[in-house]
């Protein structure tokens, strides 16, 4: 109850401080224009992510390595299943989004690949040609609320994340995220918080799996690998909250500073 | 009379239509260029010199190094201006030649292109998927103004932009170093000498 407590508190105060962070920035920019990223705890952001490269480096990327030997259909059947449970933080964050159609096609998706296709392992919604799976999350629905990302943060372990992010993550454990639910407070024989655990350290290294040549390319031609995943990482988050794969080109590509390399 | 006015008109017209390039032929055409130096059974050193002569063919190389300079171009003097497009130019063909050497033999299918407005074209394509990663979107923000010209400015993969990418790494640089523009040129300098 006092962990409750404490988390619903933290939560509040970091997506309060958060709103304000994120506002008085964004309002003096144009609307196509990228934001800039606040860097509040830069120093302790650039240390954390010396520690992760080297956690990284020490057992993940390993392990990665490891998890891309095995055999095929057991990748693709984790990564389903990972993605399976992804869905049902998806669905209410349609909903809160006021995206109701998405909502019921990711029900029946959730149904039909939970049943037949056993537990999320076989993707059989895809196969019965829906519409391509796009996550949804607490952090992004407060941004299509309007809530700012506050400081840039580099959280131990799980890599980049904003304050606002951080702030929908909390939304996730505080009863927003059925698994979660289901897994620590079920009270049943089949889950625990260890599943749970697993579930999601599983989800991290199909992740990190599908991007082994793409990180070690990115680390091998950056100037500052801080900084280009500091931009990749909030140039993905705005275009998931502003639906980009859904969205008009005209309005994605257009940019100020574009044009203005035209008047050098 | 009349005659020498329509043959004059038809060859101005024929001249300046063959002239210019569609941005997703030229996108094309630069991807089957580099694709067919990718699958060259050469040495990767050789591969990345000529994937370098594409790439300064084809890419707005002064107009990327602006953009990646933010609002810091607005400081410098012409010759600071200098100093730093033949940095850039010798970063930027590293970086990027260095990039593309890590594929073998890619196929990239154009299927698409939008009209921002006239002086960019947003061409659109696929790196097609392959056993070892997925199929990857890769859009290409074409600079139009001359039609006859048309130069690659940026590649946006899978909606990240590596113009903004750079831009953000740039202005990062002079931010640790308190605006200090010698620092980037410096940091610009190290990279292309390692």
């Amino acid at each position: 109850m006092l962990r409750k407590l404490l988390i619903t508190i933290i939560s509040i105060f970091l997506i309060a401080s958060n709103a304000i962070a994120g506002s008085d920035g964004d309002l003096s920019m144009k609307e196509n224009e990228p934001k800039k990223i606040k860097d509040c705890f830069e120093k302790l952001n650039r240390a954390t992510f010396t520690f992760n490269q080297s956690i990284d480096k020490a057992i993940i990327k390993p392990v990665a390595k490891g998890y891309r030997k095995l055999p095929d259909p057991i990748q693709k059947g984790t990564s389903n299943a990972v993605n399976n449970l992804s869905t049902l933080i998806t669905i209410p964050n349609n909903v809160l989004q006021g995206d109701m159609k998405l909502a019921f096609i990711n029900t029946g998706r959730l149904i039909i690949n939970s049943t037949i296709g056993i537990l999320g392992i076989v993707d059989v919604a895809n196969n019965m040609g829906f519409p391509k799976y796009e996550k949804e999350d607490y952090g992004q629905t407060l941004g299509a609320w309007g809530v700012g990302p506050g400081c840039y943060l580099v959280l131990p372990v799980l890599g980049p994340s904003n304050l606002r992010d951080l702030g929908g993550s909390f939304v996730n454990v505080l009863g927003g995220d059925p698994w979660y639910n289901a897994s620590v407070h079920g009270n049943n024989e089949f889950l625990n918080e260890n599943i749970y655990l697993t579930s999601k350290a599983l989800g991290g290294i199909d992740f990190r799996s599908k991007n082994i040549e793409s990180f070690e390319n990115l680390e091998k031609n950056s100037i500052d690998f801080y900084a280009s995943v500091k931009s990749l990482y909030s140039q993905d988050r705005e275009n998931k909250i502003k639906n980009n794969q859904r969205g008009s080109i005209q309005v994605i590509y257009k940019e100020e500073d574009w044009e203005e390399i035209d008047n050098q | 009379m009349r005659k020498i006015i329509i043959i004059f008109l038809l060859f101005y017209l024929n001249n300046n239509y063959a002239n210019s390039i569609e941005p997703d032929v030229f996108v094309q055409s630069t991807v089957n260029r580099a694709s067919e130096i990718l699958s060259q059974n050469i040495s990767k050193e050789e591969k990345i010199e000529k994937l370098k002569s594409i790439a300064k063919e084809t890419v707005d190389i002064n107009g990327v190094g602006f953009y990646s300079l933010g609002s810091a171009r607005k400081n410098l003097d012409s010759s600071q201006k200098k100093i730093y497009l033949g940095l850039f130019e010798n970063y930027f063909l590293k970086s990027f030649s260095s990039r593309l050497s890590e594929y073998t033999n890619p196929e990239i299918n154009v299927n698409g292109k939008e009209i921002i407005n006239k002086n960019y074209t947003i061409v659109r394509s696929i790196l097609v998927a392959t056993s070892e990663r997925p199929e990857v979107k890769i859009d290409w923000r074409i600079y139009t103004k001359n039609p006859d010209d048309p130069l690659i400015r940026d590649l946006i993969i899978e909606g990240l932009s590596l113009a903004r990418t750079q831009k953000e790494e740039f202005s990062s640089i002079l931010n640790s170093n308190d605006g200090d523009i010698n620092a980037l040129f410096k940091t610009l300098e190290n990279f292309s000498n390692n």
